[in-house]
């Protein structure tokens, strides 16, 4: 089962260890110190039996309470590099569909699946997935 | 590879073609391709998906940059606003159907990337078809 949710963020890509001119070769746009941002959307995608009672993997109520709570209270409308989880990680989308995974990976457990992927979609053309991919 | 992430990039271009083999008579073309025997065109959309394992200092697979600068020298230059029958010589052999395309695609990444990097592309040919090769689905 895979649901889709959307978090608005502010982010930067640049590291203090970098010169400027290593943050602007490597970053490029991206490393505007004022940071820029996404509408990202996150498809989070979850596996495991099929209750028989309820006919369901995991119920959607259930998922959307989980990472509304775990991921998108704590991502939406803020500057991702603030958050702790990117103090030692440029919050690249790379690193950010890690981050989401990690977030909900127990979580999901807990409600009995396994959280098999997560894919964040930074723009139209953009896509970075995170789990098991093959 | 420990922890890998895959990251796609999707670009549109449009082109015209002909379903037709050299070969064949112009009926047996018809016959066989029906009205895609005809010039046409169509827009494509192309997701081209890397697998690798992220820069752990500058946190990125690949500079998506460079991915956009080869997806406009390999593709865009080569195919968009362009006739696939009489402005490549891909398809002298083959039909440009969209699965040769995309074995074309896949083969002109694949060079021009990082040995194994290059997992897949998924070719739309509008919005409600589409083909995929994927690394090692060659028959």
């Amino acid at each position: 089962m895979t649901r889709r949710y959307r978090f608005p963020a502010a982010h930067v890509l640049r590291r203090a260890d970098f010169s400027e001119a290593e943050n602007q070769r490597v970053y490029g746009k991206c490393a505007n110190p004022n940071g820029h941002g996404h509408d990202y959307t996150v498809e989070v995608t979850v596996s495991g039996p099929v209750d028989d009672a309820t006919g369901r993997v995991l119920e959607p109520a259930r998922l959307d309470d989980l990472v509304e709570g775990a991921l998108l209270r704590r991502f939406s409308h803020r500057l991702l590099n603030d958050d702790p989880l990117f103090a030692e990680r440029v919050p690249t989308a790379e690193n950010i569909a890690r981050a989401a995974h990690a977030l909900l990976r127990e979580g999901v457990a807990a409600g009995g699946a396994r959280l098999r992927r997560v894919r964040v979609r930074e723009t139209r053309n953009n896509t970075f997935d995170y789990g098991e991919l093959r | 590879m420990s922890d890998p992430v895959r990251i796609t990039r999707a670009i549109e271009f449009s082109s015209s073609l002909r379903l037709r083999l050299g070969e064949l008579s112009e009926a047996e073309n018809r016959r066989r391709f029906g009205p895609a025997a005809e010039r046409h065109g169509h827009n494509y959309r192309l997701e081209v998906s890397l697998l690798g394992e992220p820069d752990p200092r500058t946190g990125m697979v690949i500079d998506l940059k460079d991915v956009k600068d080869l997806l406009e020298r390999e593709v865009m230059a080569r195919f968009d606003h362009r006739d696939l029958n009489d402005d490549t010589d891909f398809f002298e052999k083959r039909p440009p159907t969209a699965e040769n395309l995309a074995r074309v695609l896949f083969e002109l990444l694949d060079r021009a990337l990082a040995p194994g990097l290059l997992e897949r592309v998924r070719l739309y040919e509008g919005p409600d078809h589409w083909v995929d090769v994927e690394r090692g689905s060659e028959p």
